[in-house]
């Protein structure tokens, strides 16, 4: 059974470490669906550098990757080796909040205004660009949300799409 | 090392020699260039920094990974920028194959002209990404230090590998306070098994091994690298569990001892094929089920609990699915399992059949070839060769046909003894790796056993043999012919053959004698012994030229993509 597993991992913030993951995936043949990352505001507190003042920062990457029960552990293994990598945690099976931005620009023709509004407030999404003829839509949602709001959206002329891919959390 | 004085503001290149010192490095291997040249310029003040001057990059490389297989130090490598650098890259790679412990030095043109295509640069560091346990890129000469520190850590603990250190050429000029690096940035790299949950397996697998009526032990580099061979044999003699070694895992348990069912794989003995195919107990130990162990997978050990041994989480269960999975130092859960087991197992099944059923295929199905009186067999070398050294030599392979009769007829005693390229299979492997060999042996013989192609694929060492005296005893098995090659086109591609002829190969002992080294040529198991005897003698490098029959075949034989059981014996087995 392949399904869709979301990956949490800590990182030391060096230089490379982005390429360090995500080569790891392409030579292995891992299939990845997304891969996001930013600061975690944690510091890895527990050794300091010798002759550089300060802590070490530490980003979080959420990779979305797609495999079985054994291929998901054996990228935690793999995952777990990397130097850079602090800690690796398997969110899929728990409680996890799981979110993606979604941007989209519409062609905005005036008789539909109305009905397209409604749809951005169902779906408690938002207007953050409009212009003479386009404007651009913010939604945030998991994936299934905004692939069913992509869906919805189709009939009134999508421009670009933009998706940040999921980043995760557990509960609690 | 001279004395520093606190004030005392060094150079980039001075802390490199100095850490590599503190290191215990005793040689490194390395070739010069543009941006290393302070580094060449920083040995004058030291003179304890030993550097041989190998003639390729690539030979630097292996000479170090041979270094390092045969004595279990770290091996050190050194290069410029560019292409200096990726000759390294083969090198690289078949030690990251092997876990090989090597620390890589490189250097990169000015920082600031990083990023710029400026004269041989290449960016290194992402080169070698894949084939490195780690690598770095130093940016400030501040953290030069910590860095070799951390890079010879990573290198030589846990699952051991190559480590790539990328210096620009003005952090290896500039000038700071040396300050001995206490304190690392590195997380602990293998984190242990909680204690309780190894206790619960080790408790399992012995059970396991009381109930089995058909157990075989299979042996990989894992048990040479942990220097596990003392402990695996007392587990042996204790459990009565017999032994296949991997090609890596020769002379990690004694080719001599009764148990030993030879290697087993694609090139493997027949007993130890069917111990692999019909035990119900798999026990392997340090080997990471590689295809050409396995082959295709749904034949290898199809009957069988699996327990693997090994410390990287990562392999285990990676190809075969383990029911008991040990995770840590074979020396030490073996050390754990002999504490447990005590002098007697307590067995509930009776294995004796078993037992003898496969010491009955190892006594009449041994690995033979047909002798000939006319006509001299590769075979024969290498039996010639184990029988005279006592199977007590250092011996270096190429990759090929030659490969695996070595590993098949040399009889390995004890662990570093066979360094060969398993993973990667890299040709040009076998001479250089010899010279690293010798440099840490020197009291030992070492032998280096290669094909005609594979020998002029770092032909060029010789002058590194030469110039210093280093008496690695160079065998040439000549059969004008990419053996391996051939054996495939001619029983899989229905002699199909294509650009396997080496017509055109040098006169191997002219090529020697022209470099300075003593050399001669056997083309009769007569002459064969003569210049052996010979070449035993002479106190400097010696090559023999062993003009060999060009039609023999490695057997037995499991075609890739087939089960184990479909291994073919070749005609002259019985």
């Amino acid at each position: 059974m392949t399904d869709r597993h979301a990956i949490s991992v800590l990182v030391r913030n060096d230089p490379g470490v982005l390429q360090r993951v995500s080569g790891l995936f392409s030579r292995r043949g891992y299939n990845i669906d997304s891969i996001s990352v930013g600061d975690s505001g944690q510091e890895h507190l527990s050794r300091m550098t010798v002759g550089a003042p300060g802590q070490e920062h530490l980003s979080r990457m959420t990779v979305v990757a797609r495999g079985d029960e054994p291929q998901i552990r054996q990228i935690c293994s793999q995952l777990g080796k990397l130097l850079d990598v602090v800690k690796v945690e398997p969110l899929s099976g728990k409680p996890t909040i799981e979110r993606e931005l979604l941007l989209v620009k519409l062609t905005a023709e005036p008789e539909k205004k109305a009905e397209l509004l409604s749809l951005i407030e169902t779906f408690r999404s938002s207007i953050v660009d409009v212009a003479p003829r386009t404007l651009i839509v913010q939604a945030v949602g998991d994936r299934d949300k905004n692939d069913a709001f992509l869906r919805l959206l189709r009939p009134y002329g999508i421009l670009e799409i933009a998706r940040t891919g999921e980043t995760a959390m557990l509960r609690g | 090392m001279k004395e520093l004085k606190k004030e005392d503001r060094v150079t980039g290149s001075e802390i490199l020699l100095r850490m590599l010192l503190l290191e215990g490095v005793e040689c490194v291997f390395g070739y010069p260039g543009g941006a290393v040249l302070y580094i060449y310029d920083a040995m004058h003040d030291n003179p304890d920094f030993r550097h041989l001057l190998t003639r390729h990059e690539q030979g630097a490389i292996h000479a170090a990974d041979g270094y390092a297989r045969s004595t279990g130090k770290i091996g050190v490598c050194l290069a410029t920028s560019g292409p200096g650098a990726t000759n390294l890259v083969t090198g690289i790679a078949t030690a990251h194959m092997d876990s090989v412990p090597l620390v890589i030095v490189t250097g990169n043109v000015p920082s600031d002209l990083i990023g710029t295509d400026s004269f041989q640069e290449a960016d290194i560091v992402g080169i070698t990404q894949p084939i490195t346990k780690h690598n770095f890129f130093v940016r400030r000469v501040e953290d030069l230090a910590r860095t070799i520190r951390e890079a010879f850590q990573i290198a030589g603990t846990g699952r051991k590998g190559p480590v790539l250190i990328d210096i620009p050429k003005d952090v290896s000029a500039a000038l700071t306070k040396f300050v001995y690096p206490e304190r690392l940035r590195l997380r602990k790299i293998t984190p242990s098994e909680p204690a309780d949950e190894l206790s619960t397996q080790m408790v399992r697998l012995i059970e396991a091994i009381r109930a089995s009526e058909r157990p075989v032990l299979l042996a990989g580099g894992g048990v040479v690298y942990s220097e596990a061979a003392d402990e695996l044999d007392e587990f042996v003699r204790v459990t009565g569990i017999p032994v296949v070694t991997t090609l890596l895992g020769l002379g990690g348990y004694s080719s001599e001892s009764e148990l030993w069912l030879g290697m087993g794989g694609m090139h493997g003995a027949y007993a130890a094929n069917e111990a692999l195919i019909r035990c119900d107990l798999l026990i392997s130990v340090g080997a990471r089920f590689d295809d050409r162990v396995t082959m295709r997978l749904d034949g290898f050990a199809p009957n069988a609990l699996i327990a693997h041994i090994d410390i990287d989480a990562a392999e285990i269960g990676k190809l075969v699915p383990t029911v008991l999975p040990l995770r840590g130092d074979a020396k030490e859960i073996l050390a754990d399992l002999n504490r447990r087991i005590g002098s007697e197992l307590h067995r509930t099944a009776d294995v004796r059949d078993w037992i003898d059923l496969l010491l009955r295929y190892k006594r009449e199905i041994p690995l033979s070839y047909e002798h000939s009186a006319s006509m001299l067999k590769p075979q024969y070398v290498i039996e010639m060769i184990s029988r005279t050294t006592a199977g007590e030599a250092i011996v270096t392979t190429d990759v090929g046909q030659h490969q695996m009769w070595t590993a098949q007829f040399y009889r390995f005693k004890r662990p570093r003894s066979l360094i060969t390229s398993g993973g990667l299979g890299t040709m040009g492997f076998g001479f250089p790796s010899a010279i690293g060999a010798q440099i840490g042996n020197p009291d030992r013989i070492v032998v280096s056993i290669n094909g005609d192609g594979g020998m002029q694929m770092c032909a060029q060492e010789l002058a590194v043999c030469a110039i210093n005296r280093i008496p690695v005893k160079i065998v040439v098995l000549n059969n004008g012919t990419l053996g391996m090659i051939k054996q495939w086109q001619e029983l899989i591609y229905d002699r199909r053959y294509s650009h396997i002829d080496l017509d055109g190969s040098p006169d191997f002992v002219k090529l020697a004698e022209a470099y300075g080294v003593a050399a001669g040529r056997a083309t009769s198991n007569e002459e064969a012994e003569s210049e052996w005897q010979k070449a035993l003698a002479e106190p400097g490098p010696y090559l023999i030229d062993f003009v060999v029959s060009r039609d023999e075949l490695v057997y037995p034989m499991v075609p890739q993509g087939a089960k184990l059981q479909d291994m073919i014996l070749g005609r002259e087995c019985p």
